[in-house]
């Protein structure tokens, strides 16, 4: 009881779900989101039943589906993942629910670790969710509790909207024990659940209806509060981890109306707060979804005209957009730090693709996806020349082949992504190549695990969320399945260069769809790294010329030092033999046990 | 440990894989059992693979924002030499620089394409700034375990902070797998000594 703990704004997540009774958490890992159900799993099991999604669209209806039949749950998700679970989340509202239903979208202002950093408040209103938005850990904690109980008495999936600085600060939350709710009993309800127009005409009324009511509660609620300081002149409305900047600028400068409960919005609460003040402030990251609301009730607050709407903010960036004050002097040395990109890791499989087709730019038009192995698009490799989304390497080039067709282009589209996006939406855009007949090369990196946001399970690894053992989907398998014959499928190692690169010329000789299998898995999966712990390359400097040919693979361990190439970084290496196979004379070889 | 009004600021750099978050979550810990407000700030995701990554950690009686502005950290904690050089604005004036003089050379720097500021200490030294230099890695490394690199760090943070009223040897102890904990608490003490 009342035990304080360090925690970040997912794990303050994953204990709020404990605490008020959450039965079952899904989720697709995305960074910022990932910790949610990791922590749910480690800590909690027993309690809450979790478990990965093949895709954010399937968790969403797996979470839905347990509330339908009574019990609390969760889904999790980054920002984009929501595009994906849209479907089922817009249907959802007029559904409403049975246990309490709570949809996390993870924002990441300043895209820090995604393709975009779209604003996800606007699918509050969109959708017709309430939506809430914590500040700090220990509102995560508190606010979760607090969403499937307004989930319950409103009806309604709530929108749980944090971002990535939510997501990934600690601060001090106080614990308590878990309550008590108990499932409540399933009962037909087709009337509820069953969206045919009939029923679907209706449900819409009532959702508008319990907006209406949300938006009284709203207006009188422990989510948004007014935080006067006597004298102040100015009002700042604002939410999420931008009141924490707000407040670190202002002090008690200012006074506050915190939003915590951002759709629907407090109207009467802001007018009231709003006509207090000289000087309105709307202090929020990325779009003006506050601002708006405030300029509709007739308003004229200080907000994007003087705050950046691109990237994330911080205190310094508030400070500076309203004060003019500029950021504080720190030190200013005479030199330049190089810059540091993330880069593939020693050993790590995908290397070897990148290398092979980054020698075959003149007979292919790469298209990449979301994963570890998009860092191939950077020097040396430029191994892909779009990346959009989950699952689109496999879809963009059926239509990227009829267009460099139809302009006589002879080179040909060549898709990518890894396993786990492949079973997350790749699936869909592979049956569309075999059907299609489409005249591309598909290629699946086949590392046997979600490596980018931190190794999870998918459907190919064979262990689920717990690590025990599950049936596992194999893409080769799948590929024959959706009507891929055998001689148009090539299995790799993609370390062996002589391998990979037939396969991708057999796929280039091709005419049709052609699919290239590589497997091997990442070197950072604990029982893989066992294998190789304590062998190394080293390169006898006797031999080596200095031809630089090895260092083309880029290898973070190899490092070309006054004339000659070294494997400087033995901890690092894997003896993966890429480098080996890239020296002419022989001067590569693999050392330890 | 002195007694002060509103909010320090410790910002620690590195290179994804070096053990700056394990550092950070003993000295919340620490600070939250001195009865501080304490935030840590950190991004995990594409970092994670090589990159430069930093963890902010801010203490006080009442914490709101979880980030370090330019010119605000009380002190910067570097694990890796060019790192120190990149994090220098973020430095308050009169601030402290705890740096390791370890390398790592970033692709661009191994590809040729950049070249590395092998002299990042000098050039920091004529900025009027006396950088703490600790021989972090090279240390760790001599008592066996060259992971142990961050808890040298620690040690020498609570020497030239003055943070010697927290328990931190417990903490280490929570923190760290046990098998480890031999060599760290060595390594707290070696980084205290310097």
């Amino acid at each position: 009881m009342g035990e304080k703990q360090i925690l970040s704004g997912n794990e303050a997540v994953a204990r709020g779900c404990f605490e008020a009774g959450c039965r079952v958490a899904t989720a697709y890992p995305g960074t910022p989101s990932s910790e949610i159900l990791e922590n749910i799993a480690a800590r909690y099991k027993g309690d809450i039943e979790a478990q990965w999604a093949g895709n954010e669209k399937v968790a969403t209806e797996i979470a839905l589906g347990a509330s339908m039949g009574g019990a609390r749950s969760l889904a999790a998700m980054k920002h984009v993942g929501v595009n994906v679970a849209a479907d089922p989340i817009f249907t959802a509202a007029y559904t409403g629910v049975t246990g309490g239903f709570v949809v996390v979208s993870a924002d990441d202002p300043g895209l820090h670790s995604s393709q975009n950093e779209q604003d996800n408040r606007h699918y509050a209103p969109h959708a017709k969710l309430i939506m809430l938005e914590p500040s700090d850990s220990s509102e995560c904690r508190e606010y979760v509790m607090g969403a499937f109980e307004l989930s319950e008495r409103f009806d309604t999936p709530i929108l749980f909207r944090m971002t990535t600085r939510v997501c990934h600060s600690k601060s001090i939350v106080e614990t308590e024990d878990k309550r008590d709710i108990p499932i409540t009993p399933y009962e037909k309800r087709t009337d509820k659940f069953t969206m045919l127009p009939v029923n679907a005409k209706k449900r819409h009324k009532i959702r508008e209806e319990f907006l209406v009511k949300a938006e009284e509660y709203a207006n009188d609620c422990p989510y948004n509060v007014v935080y006067e300081n006597e004298g102040a002149a100015t009002g700042i409305i604002t939410s999420g981890v931008s009141y924490q900047y707000s407040r670190e600028v202002f002090g008690d400068k200012a006074s506050y109306l915190k939003l915590g409960l951002t759709y629907p919005l407090p109207r009467r609460l802001i007018k009231e707060f709003a006509s207090k003040y000289e000087k309105l402030y709307v202090i929020e990251e990325n779009d003006p979804y506050l601002e708006n609301a405030v300029r509709a009730l007739g308003f004229d607050p200080v907000g994007k005209d003087r705050i950046p709407i691109l990237y994330e903010l911080d205190a310094q960036i508030v400070r500076e957009s309203l004060t003019g004050e500029s950021a504080a002097e720190g030190y200013k040395a005479n030199a330049t730090a190089p810059p540091r990109p993330p880069v593939m890791c020693a050993g790590c499989p995908h290397r070897g693709f990148f290398y092979t087709i980054s020698k075959k730019t003149d007979k292919i038009v790469p298209c990449g996806d979301i994963g570890c192995y998009t860092l191939g698009a950077s020097p040396p490799f430029f191994g892909m020349d779009s990346t959009i989304c989950m699952g689109s390497g496999l879809s963009t080039i059926i239509g990227l082949a009829k267009a460099l067709r139809m302009q006589g282009d002879g080179r040909k589209a060549l898709g990518m992504l890894g396993d786990s996006t492949f079973f997350h939406t790749g699936i869909n855009s592979l049956i569309d190549v075999a059907v299609s007949g489409a005249n591309v090369i598909a290629v699946i990196l086949d590392n046997s695990i979600t490596a980018m946001t931190g190794h999870q399970q998918n459907p190919g690894s064979g262990r689920n969320i717990y690590g025990e053992s599950v049936p596992s989907v194999d893409v080769v398998s799948v590929a024959r399945a959706v009507g891929i014959a055998d001689e148009r499928i090539r299995i790799v190692d993609p370390l062996d260069l002589e391998s990979m690169s037939s396969a991708i010329d057999d796929g280039v000789a091709a005419e049709g769809p052609f699919v290239v299998v590589t497997r091997r898995p990442c070197v950072l999966i604990r029982e893989v790294a066992k294998e190789f712990a304590g062998r190394y390359c080293e390169i006898d400097a006797e031999k080596c010329v200095g031809c630089k040919m090895c260092m083309k693979i880029a290898c973070p361990a190899i490092a070309f030092r006054g004339g000659k190439a070294e494997v400087f970084d033995r901890t690092n290496c894997t003896a993966c033999g890429l480098c080996a196979q890239m020296c002419k004379f022989e001067a590569i070889a693999a050392k330890g046990v | 440990m002195k007694e002060f009004k509103g909010v320090h600021s410790i910002l620690l750099v590195g290179v994804g894989g070096q053990g700056t978050i394990l550092i950070s979550k003993i000295l919340s810990a620490g600070f939250m059992q001195r009865g501080y407000d304490v935030k840590m700030s950190e991004i995990h995701g594409m970092s994670q693979r090589g990159g430069s990554v930093t963890t902010q950690i801010r203490y006080g009686d009442k914490v709101y924002s979880p980030t370090i502005g330019l010119g605000e950290a009380d002190v910067v904690i570097a694990f890796e030499k060019a790192e120190a050089l990149r994090a220098l604005p973020c430095l308050k004036k009169g601030g402290i620089l705890i740096t390791d003089d370890h390398e790592i050379y970033p692709m661009p720097v191994l590809t040729g394409a950049a070249e590395y500021p092998t002299d990042a200490l000098e050039r920091i030294a004529e900025t009027g700034l006396k950088p703490i230099v600790v021989k972090a890695a090279e240390k760790a490394a001599a008592l066996g375990n060259p992971r142990a690199q961050n808890i040298v760090l620690l040690g020498a943070l609570v020497t030239a902070w003055n943070l010697d009223d927290i328990a931190w040897e417990t903490l280490i102890e929570e923190y760290v797998p046990a098998k480890a904990l031999d060599v760290n608490l060595k390594a707290f003490a070696a980084g205290r000594a310097l």
